[in-house]
């Protein structure tokens, strides 16, 4: 199949930044969105042009790194999937597809595709974690956990930390993604101890980098790859209330 | 054809560091022996640590608690995304919680004999050890690994063991056990204690006065070259499988740091061992950019077949049962469908070359899941699948709930690396590589869920008491010599001009899909005397022809991923020459490593215990590599043809 591209195409932080059309062609269904990229970037480094720069790692779903906006949503209009992950049996031959970076002041953009996303690892320096030097642990099976708690906790830990959340929320929230890690930590016995503090010190740097406030629209959920639920956020700003009036 | 094959035998080497005595006092003895850095010194010792997967996130995170100085370079955006994460099964560990007779011993003979006897008993013990401690530590860190009602925790089994003994958090385990040590590693960057840089890529090791001493690497974003000094270097940048292009590994993936140490003199061990895994989704086109892992976990509950005739063309549900052969559990009664890795991707591709192989070209086999779902009900197996068979619905478009998964082996582990003592100390002073990155513990093939052992145990037990050791003893290196520093610094500088010049009419990835293709085919699954020949000769013609026709775009200031591709390939073909060198002098076939001289009459892998119980570690020469021997010998598990029958 053909497809017509419109890339936004930015030389770095200071570059106002344009969105580039570009044809493909004979594009396979089995085809991984990034691989149709790929294919085009080849082709533009032959014809002496820039390829278009984008952030990949493991391209199975799962490190996080890769990210667009493709069409308007993030990680494209497949639900529950990275961009990594969609596969271009899901577009149709002819359609115009449009591609942009996350877009959120806390992300500023690196070059075209490519965000930097280090305020997402200075909320997790601020408290998500548990305080627990190597060789310090007591024996697996000390504490029991609940199957309940284990399991719920599983759900929230397996947030890959991409940016979709940002990038779909109206306000620019980093909610999910701060929640999910509270969520995480807070339902097992052994985040117990730093429970208040972290969720203290985990909202007031979202704050501070700049990320919006939410209002519930739920867009983060509806483009996480990983489905981290709504409700993860409600039970953040319990904690953060819990902790803050301590 | 020429004899094309140059290199030479050098000295023997030897371990020295193990200590003597029972093995199982042998890491007690050790640590009691290491000695101790007190902690105002620490305070003045610098560290670098590359990369931050299990061992290097954890070994950062360890140090920078024991309150040493450690700088962290990762060439991603941030440190959570080391492929590490992608790793799904689950995580080995001698805890014996199921009482199904398992224990540290049993651990430590079941990897050695997995490992086909090409592994070092001490380092082997050692790791089963302490295993039980990553166990602790982890679920300590919030790691929400599978339990049971009652709130223990679950285990599932694993190829090459016949106890349950694997510790898993769905079918994302790597990702939650890297989470714990990205979460450490965060919160000694917010103590201060680790300098963390992100988007930097490791390009040479600066070594002077004979002792590692920096390294030299390049700001992704500004495309600065930088040199940080340190008083020792510890590599952790996991292993070189995207030699072969396709394999299991994340797109950056690469063996540039621990080649440019070996070319500054660190011995490069058992090149040739790499582990071909056998559950991954097949190829689907030219364009492909990865390949993509089925967890070895799904052959627990998975049955592998094929039809029994040739050409059997039909949908797999309209083959009835008495025309399936499911060859696993037909040869290898005794462990099934969990034999160990090596001999599972062996059987798949020997029935697809007797032209039984299913999907696009016959290169595929199924793994049908109809019997586990009969027998436990589709909810069961997809609690414990379920996110395995929507990734694969996704990629391919089939739904596995109703037709069996098709699967081929692809390239996913390099038991081979950088050659360590028992101290993790490679063979430059005061280079430490920890992880895939090194060669030490797996033999000629690893057991399915022991790759995320090695890496915690590395990084947050061995590592950090036997780097103590080093920079302890040596009190003070004084000044780096700046000449090293510059003649460190103009090498790379000196490769990224050269890149950018060429200008010719290839991309790098060309070159690299065509190296790939090659390696795959003549030092892949099978290797011959005359494959690896082929190759021999192949594979300079093609590097010469790489280095002056390459098309680099762009310039080196800013951000340029097409240069940093074309840097990795060019040392991909050094190192797959090496690999080359090193299959075809290892005339034996052992675990991973398999020569199609060297096989019995059933056609398993036959080794030569008189000749190759050695791990051959080479030697960077300008004349053609240097052998180096280490002879391996066991004490304690016998020497036996292994056999899953």
């Amino acid at each position: 199949m053909n497809l017509t591209l419109k890339i936004w195409r930015q030389n770095g932080p200071a570059d106002r930044g344009r969105m580039v059309t570009y044809r493909v062609e004979d594009v396979s269904p089995d085809m991984s969105f990034l691989e149709m990229l790929d294919v085009l970037n080849e082709r533009l480094i032959l014809e002496g042009d820039d390829p278009v720069a984008f952030d990949h790692d493991c391209r199975e779903g799962i490190c996080g790194m890769c990210g667009m906006v493709i069409n308007g949503v993030a990680h494209g209009e497949q639900r529950a999937t990275t961009t990594c992950q969609l596969h271009m049996r899901h577009f149709e031959d002819g359609a115009v597809v449009t591609i942009e970076p996350w877009r959120a002041a806390p992300f500023p953009v690196v070059k075209d595709l490519v965000v930097d996303r280090s305020s997402f690892d200075r909320i997790i320096q601020a408290g998500g974690f548990i305080s627990v030097p190597a060789g310090s642990a007591p024996d697996a099976h000390a504490i029991p956990v609940p199957k309940d708690d284990a399991d719920a906790a599983f759900d929230a830990a397996t947030c890959i930390g991409c940016g979709a959340c940002v990038a779909a929320c109206p306000n620019g929230s980093a909610s999910l993604f701060t929640a999910a890690k509270i969520t995480h930590l807070s339902l097992l016995p052994q985040g117990q101890p730093e429970r208040a503090s972290r969720a203290k010190a985990m909202v007031e740097q979202m704050d501070a980098e700049g990320f919006g406030g939410c209002t519930n629209t739920g867009e983060c959920t509806a483009v996480c790859p990983k489905g981290i639920p709504l409700d993860t956020i409600a039970r953040m700003n319990a904690e953060f209330l819990k902790a803050s009036s301590k | 054809m020429k004899d094309n094959v140059n290199y030479t035998v050098g000295e023997p080497i030897r371990d020295t560091k193990a200590p003597e005595g029972p093995i199982e006092d042998r890491w007690d003895t050790r640590r009691f022996q290491a000695k101790l850095v007190n902690p105002a010194n620490k305070r003045k010792l610098t560290v670098i640590v590359v990369g931050t997967g299990l061992a290097g996130g954890s070994a950062a995170a360890t140090l920078g608690e024991l309150g040493y100085k450690v700088k962290s370079f990762c060439y991603q955006d941030s440190p959570r995304r080391a492929h590490s994460i992608a790793a799904q099964g689950g995580i080995n560990a001698a805890k014996n919680y199921r009482g199904d007779g398992d224990s540290v011993y049993r651990l430590f003979y079941d990897t050695v004999k997995g490992g086909d006897f090409r592994a070092r008993e001490s380092n082997v013990y050692r790791l089963a050890q302490v295993s039980v401690n990553i166990i602790d530590q982890a679920v300590a860190q919030g790691v929400p690994f599978a339990r049971e009602y009652g709130g223990l925790l679950d285990t599932r089994s694993f190829g090459g063991a016949q106890v349950s003994r694997t510790f898993y958090a769905r079918g994302q385990t790597g990702q939650q056990l890297l989470l714990g040590a990205y979460s450490a590693l965060e919160r000694q960057i917010a103590a201060g204690t680790v300098e963390m840089h992100t988007r930097h890529e490791m390009l040479e090791l600066v070594v002077s006065g004979g002792r590692a001493r920096g390294v030299v690497v390049r700001d992704m974003v500004t495309g600065e070259i930088e040199t940080h000094l340190a008083d020792a270097v510890v590599l952790a940048t996991g292993g070189y499988g995207n030699v072969f292009f396709l394999s299991t590994n994340a797109k950056g993936c690469n063996t540039t740091a621990i080649w440019r140490a070996h070319r500054r003199g660190a011995l490069f061990a058992n090149p040739c061992f790499t582990q071909i895994h056998p559950t991954c989704i097949p190829v689907s086109g030219d364009y492909q950019s990865k390949l993509t892992l089925m967890s070895e976990s799904l052959r627990n509950d998975g049955r592998v077949w094929v039809p029994a005739r040739g050409g059997d063309d039909r949908r797999p549900a309209d083959i009835p049962e008495g025309e399936r052969d499911y060859y696993l559990e037909r040869i290898y009664p005794a462990f099934g469908n969990l034999v160990p890795r090596d001999i599972a991707s062996r059987a798949a591709k020997n029935v697809c070359d007797e032209g039984r192989g299913v999907g696009p070209g016959g290169l595929g086999v199924y793994l049908d899941f109809a019997d586990a779902i009969g027998r436990l009900g589709r909810d069961a197996v997809e609690k414990k699948y379920g996110n395995l068979f929507e990734m694969y619905e996704r990629i391919t478009g089939e739904n596995p709930y109703e037709t069996p998964m098709r699967i081929y082996p692809a390239v996913h582990y390099t038991m081979g690396g950088l050659w360590v003592d028992y101290d993790l100390q490679s063979t430059i002073p005061g280079l430490f590589v920890i992880g895939e990155a090194n060669f030490s513990d797996h033999g000629a093939n690893r057991l399915g869920a022991s790759a995320l052992m090695q890496g915690l145990a590395d990084g947050y037990f061995v590592l950090p008491t036997t780097l103590g050791d080093y920079l302890a003893g040596a009190g003070g290196f004084g000044e780096v010599d700046e000449k090293a520093v510059a003649e460190a610094e103009i090498t790379v500088r000196e490769k990224i001009e050269k890149l950018l010049c060429v200008n010719g009419t290839r991309t790098a990835d060309s070159y690299h899909r065509e190296l790939g293709r090659l390696m795959w085919d003549y030092c892949g699954m099978e290797r011959t005397d005359e494959s690896l020949r082929k190759a021999l000769q192949r594979i300079p013609e093609l590097r010469e022809e790489f280095w002056n026709n390459v098309k680099v775009p762009g310039d080196g200031e800013g951000l340029n991923q097409a240069l940093e591709r074309a840097g990795r390939v060019a040392d991909f073909f050094d190192l797959a020459e090496l690999m080359c060198i090193d299959a075809l002098h290892r005339t034996e076939s052992c675990g991973g490593h398999f020569r199609a001289e060297s096989q019995d009459a059933d056609g398993e892998a036959l080794r030569d215990d008189e000749h190759f119980a050695y791990v051959a570690a080479w030697e960077w020469g300008p004349d053609g590599p240097v052998l180096h021997k280490e002879d391996l010998n066991y004490d304690y598990v016998k020497m036996t043809q292994r056999s899953y029958k």
